[in-house]
């Protein structure tokens, strides 16, 4: 199938889905006669109503819905020179994801080692950084939603958000100071003799993958924060009196009603983690491999842009399904994950 | 006794350990932008200098850098905010069968890695660049506003709808009530209403755009915001002059908060003082009101 | 003169719920009226109907002889006072006031002299600067009912402002709202499910039950006759008696209860054998040897000027009895007879009536 037809159908379908709402809706207000609610031109006045479609308009589709499905376009075309795109050429093709499995056609090896590696590895790591921040953060959200007093929980809320106002970038560069191999780290575990050499914290990866974490602690903590302040004490009181041990409490009382607190925690860290940049690009050791910066590369060294969108599509099909996951495991609905 | 003892002892090691982990790093930082030594380290500490921030205020590439990226966060509060406010607005109006698929659009960009939104971003303005044959939109800090605003504008839509659950329609019906327009309903109800929220939304907004680098680095293009700049020197070795860097916005940072903290501690005070006032004042409630004079006069002149 | 505001068989309906059924009534310019209900029936959707929020499915709402069909809120001259009052919390007091006349286009100064005069109608002068949260809750509703008055209105529609105080100061705004009233003197349109505040500012009340209007009347015609059996037992307290109609003779109509045979008035002329409810009021019943009714004395609850005690019929039921100071109450136990004068009770069609 030609390009050209791909794209007819790209910029109709919003127009077809638009339509297919505005009808349904002319037709109810119809049916219902003179017992219509309001219309939205009346509620808001012809200005209002005009730049409200117009903002939502130009939001949803140049910004939101034609970008995205331009680049799932693009990563099923062939990489052509401009001046061919669009021309005989420019057929639908699967070779860009032929590529991420099998590699080049010239290359020997049976399959593409390195970036099938890097997005497993990417996945697999993202996954273990989302548990360890949990497993970091809970306690730090319930001594703010259920320990703390006011005054302190006003103190601590400031220093969890202070840190989060430097640079993504800047933070990344505070580890890698931190874990060189003359930082802070090495000098102090060789003073205290527990080794004689500096350990390579960075090249172990060690630095990237503490960098990670570092990044997205508040991600997780807020929305602990929030699911766990909204339980009753009471529970926690009777729970207590009924002789439960502390475990116990956290295990089947607090764990379970933090449920869309966590899954919205978890979300919001693995996305981040997965498509992460700074981090992997400043802590990385040279050898590492992490998949946004394999990405980054199609796009701006080896100038394919098509394999880049069809990479860039195999993050995103891996965070969509993370998401249907969270969804399901905790029962929740979109709406309160990004609450 | 002791038990709880132990306990208090342990959370508070525990939280220690946290605010340690999350600060040490920036301290340490901190303390090697004031060292002279060449590399980024405190020990050995080879005397303090400020020589580092007068090097950072003197490089160009730095403060163009900034000059780009508060551009870029000025103009990202002006697109996020009113389309935050639309995209709040249409959520709670829009009919309830597209309901569900217009929150799924709207809140996806949250949902989505930054570098995909820019790498998206740059292909479709691309695409209608090599169509239409208009080049404005093909522009790197153009397109870093669209692709920023796209999930910037969820975030504000997010804190507005927060307000906006809130809102007493009984307001809006009685500025009707009185006369008023549509729009004047607007101007003058809804968006005094909603003041606070915006505010804190342009902040964010501010912010979020400010410290971006996944989405910018694919949808800058040639041009370089601070994070860009700060991303190709800390990749090519580092300097204390970062340190400096980072060292600024820290105190930016912790001077806004505080003054942030004593505007909203002085509000509440304020609050508090009119709450009493209106106690002190239910007191003389049953006062009547004077009847006197001929009738029609408050309404006859 | 045309009437202030004029229903002309007005029905609303939301699908199959119909709010509000084949409405027709006029009010007259200057009145204080009142609709008085139970929650639910149809009073609130009236008012708004009137103030333009909705439109009648059927029939028309004319203001002052002109009808308003497609004219929205704010192109009618009416002001609505809401139930939660609605004032802007985000403008002052003064600019509370005068917003009705900011959208109207009138200067600043012009503003500020009538929001002062305004202030000086409802007492509260000098106030015009302070903001919405630092005033009480009495001052809250002066500010809302000058604020409609600012637009100088018609009709002043009213939809229970006063629920959200306290009893003291309630009963201390009924007589404040009358006095306002009186002295603009314009139409107050005023809903309540509370028939003391309907009772005591009313010129004329309209009783409405599941979306109809049962009667339109003086406070004391509602409570010394009422047309219909939900009015009898609404207004006022009532001992009902449930029965068919047996025997009429002129003006007064014998039913057979369950309690034996009792007569009273038959102002809807019913015939024999039609199902009835006999209403007494608590006040009209005595001790009377000769009376109708075998009783024993239940509870006795002394309250100063009257007495109110509860007797349980031999024939099954109760009835509450209000003794004047000065005359005999029965001691608790006591087995004794009660009576009614037939002119002081009054035979009501059953239908409609829920037996409570």
């Amino acid at each position: 199938m030609h390009s050209s037809v791909g794209h007819a159908l790209i910029l109709a379908l919003p127009v077809v889905v638009v339509a297919f709402y505005a009808m349904t809706a002319w037709l109810e207000r119809r049916r219902a006669g003179a017992n219509a609610p309001i219309s939205f031109f009346k509620r808001n006045g012809i200005a209002v109503s005009i730049y409200l479609i117009a903002a939502v308009t130009l939001w949803t589709i140049l910004m939101i819905v034609l970008p995205q499905l331009y680049m799932i376009d693009l990563s099923f075309r062939p990489k052509l020179p401009p001046n061919q795109m669009g021309g005989p050429k420019d057929l639908y093709t699967l070779e860009n994801y032929q590529y991420f499995l099998f590699g080049s056609t010239r290359s020997t090896a049976q399959w593409n080692i390195i970036h099938i590696k890097a997005f497993a590895l990417t996945i697999g790591a993202s996954i273990v950084v989302t548990a360890f921040n949990l497993a970091l953060c809970y306690p730090v959200a319930f001594y703010m939603a259920k320990v703390s007093t006011p005054a302190r929980l006003r103190l601590l809320m400031l220093m969890l958000i202070a840190p989060y106002w430097v640079n993504e970038i800047l933070r990344a560069f505070a580890i890698r100071i931190l874990l060189a191999s003359s930082g802070v780290v090495n000098q102090a575990l060789i003073g205290l003799g527990l080794v004689d050499q500096p350990v390579d914290f960075l090249g172990l990866d060690i630095g990237m993958y503490a960098g990670l974490s570092y990044a997205y602690l508040l991600m997780m903590v807020f929305p602990l924060y929030n699911a766990i302040e909204s339980l009753d004490r009471n529970q926690i009181e009777a729970a207590r009196d009924l002789g439960a041990p502390w475990w116990h409490i956290h295990a089947f009382i607090v764990l379970p009603h933090a449920k869309p607190g966590i899954a919205s925690g978890c979300t919001l860290v693995f996305m981040l983690t997965a498509g992460a940049l700074a981090a992997p690009l400043i802590l990385g050791g040279p050898s590492t491999l992490w998949f946004t910066p394999i990405v980054y590369d199609r796009f701006y060294q080896a100038f394919n842009w098509s394999q880049g969108a069809a990479y860039a599509l195999l993050l995103l099909l891996a965070c969509i399904l993370f998401v249907l996951a969270a969804m399901r495991i905790g029962k929740l609905s979109l709406g309160e994950i990004t609450r | 006794m002791t038990g709880q003892l132990v306990n208090r002892w342990l959370i508070g090691i525990y939280l220690a350990g946290f605010f340690t982990y999350l600060f040490g790093p920036l301290i340490v930082m901190g303390i090697t932008a004031f060292n002279s030594s060449n590399y980024p380290a405190v020990v050995p500490f080879e005397g303090a200098t400020l020589e580092w921030f007068r090097i950072l205020l003197s490089d160009g590439e730095v403060v163009q850098g900034l000059r780009t990226s508060l551009l870029i966060g000025v103009l990202v509060v002006c697109v996020s905010v009113p389309v935050g406010l639309a995209g709040a607005i249409v959520l709670t109006q829009i009919h309830a069968r597209a309901r569900p698929l217009y929150y799924l659009v709207v809140v996806s960009p949250v949902l989505t890695p930054g570098v995909i939104i820019g790498i998206s971003t740059v292909i479709f303005w691309r695409d209608v660049t090599q169509t239409t044959g208009i080049r404005m939109f093909y522009d790197g800090i153009v397109m870093t506003v669209l692709s920023q605003s796209s999930f910037i504008s969820a975030y504000c839509m997010l804190i507005l709808l927060a307000r906006l659950q809130r809102f007493d329609r009984s307001l809006e019906e009685a500025a009707l009530d009185l006369g008023a327009t549509h729009a004047q309903v607007f101007r003058d109800v809804l968006l005094p209403f909603l003041r606070p929220a915006m505010l804190s939304a342009s902040v964010l907004a501010f912010l979020a755009s400010f410290e971006n680098y996944n989405t910018t680095t694919f949808a800058i293009l040639a041009d370089k915001t601070l994070t860009t700049v700060l991303a190709g020197r800390v990749r090519q070795g580092s300097t204390p002059a970062i340190s400096a860097l980072a060292v600024m916005i820290v105190a930016i940072t912790v001077a806004a908060a505080v003054a942030y903290e004593i505007l909203k501690r002085r509000d509440d005070a304020r609050r508090k003082a009119r709450k009493a006032a209106a106690a002190a004042e239910e007191g003389r409630d049953l006062t009547p009101v004077v009847v006197g004079g001929a009738p029609q006069s408050a309404m006859a002149d | 003169m045309a009437a202030a505001v004029e229903l002309d068989k007005v029905s609303i309906r939301f699908g199959d719920f119909t709010a509000v059924d084949d409405a027709t009534l006029a009010i007259e310019p200057g009145e204080f009226f009142s609709f008085l209900g139970p929650s639910g029936c149809g009073k609130t959707t009236l008012l708004r109907t009137i103030s333009g929020f909705i439109e009648p499915t059927d029939g028309s709402v004319r203001i002052g002889g002109a009808d308003m069909r497609g004219q929205g809120p704010n192109s009618r001259p009416t002001a609505l006072i809401f139930q939660n009052l609605a004032l802007f919390p985000m403008m002052s007091v003064a600019e509370n006031i005068a917003y009705g006349l900011r959208v109207r286009g009138t200067s600043k100064t012009e503003r500020r002299k009538v929001a002062d005069r305004l202030l000086d109608l409802i007492a509260l002068p000098g106030q015009g600067d302070k903001r919405i949260d630092e005033l009480s809750g009495g001052q809250k509703q002066r500010i809302a009912i000058a604020r409609a008055l600012a637009v100088e209105p018609k009709v002043l529609l009213l939809d229970e402002p006063l629920s959200a105080l306290d009893l003291k100061l309630r009963h201390h705004m009924r007589n404040e709202l009358r006095a306002i009233q009186r002295r603009v003197g314009i139409t107050f349109i005023y809903i309540t499910h509370d028939q003391g505040e309907a009772l005591t500012m009313s010129d004329r009340v309209a009783v409405m039950n599941k979306g109809v209007i049962e009667q339109v009347a003086d406070g004391r015609t509602l409570y010394e006759t009422p047309r219909t059996a939900f009015v009898a037992s609404f207004v006022g307290e009532n001992n009902a008696f449930i029965g068919t109609v047996a025997e009429t003779d002129g003006d007064i109509a014998q039913v057979a209860s369950p309690a034996g045979p009792l007569s009273g008035r038959n102002l809807r002329k019913l015939r024999r054998s039609s199902e009835a409810v006999l209403f007494v009021r608590p006040e009209a019943l005595f001790v009377d040897a000769e009376g109708p009714l075998a009783a024993r004395t239940g509870e006795v609850a002394y309250e100063g000027s009257q007495t109110h005690a509860t007797f349980t019929l031999s024939g099954g039921g109760t009835v509450t009895v209000t003794f004047g100071r000065g005359e005999t109450v029965p001691e608790p136990g006591a087995h004794v007879r009660l009576g009614f004068a037939p002119e002081d009770a009054i035979v009501l069609p059953r239908e409609g009536y829920a037996d409570a």
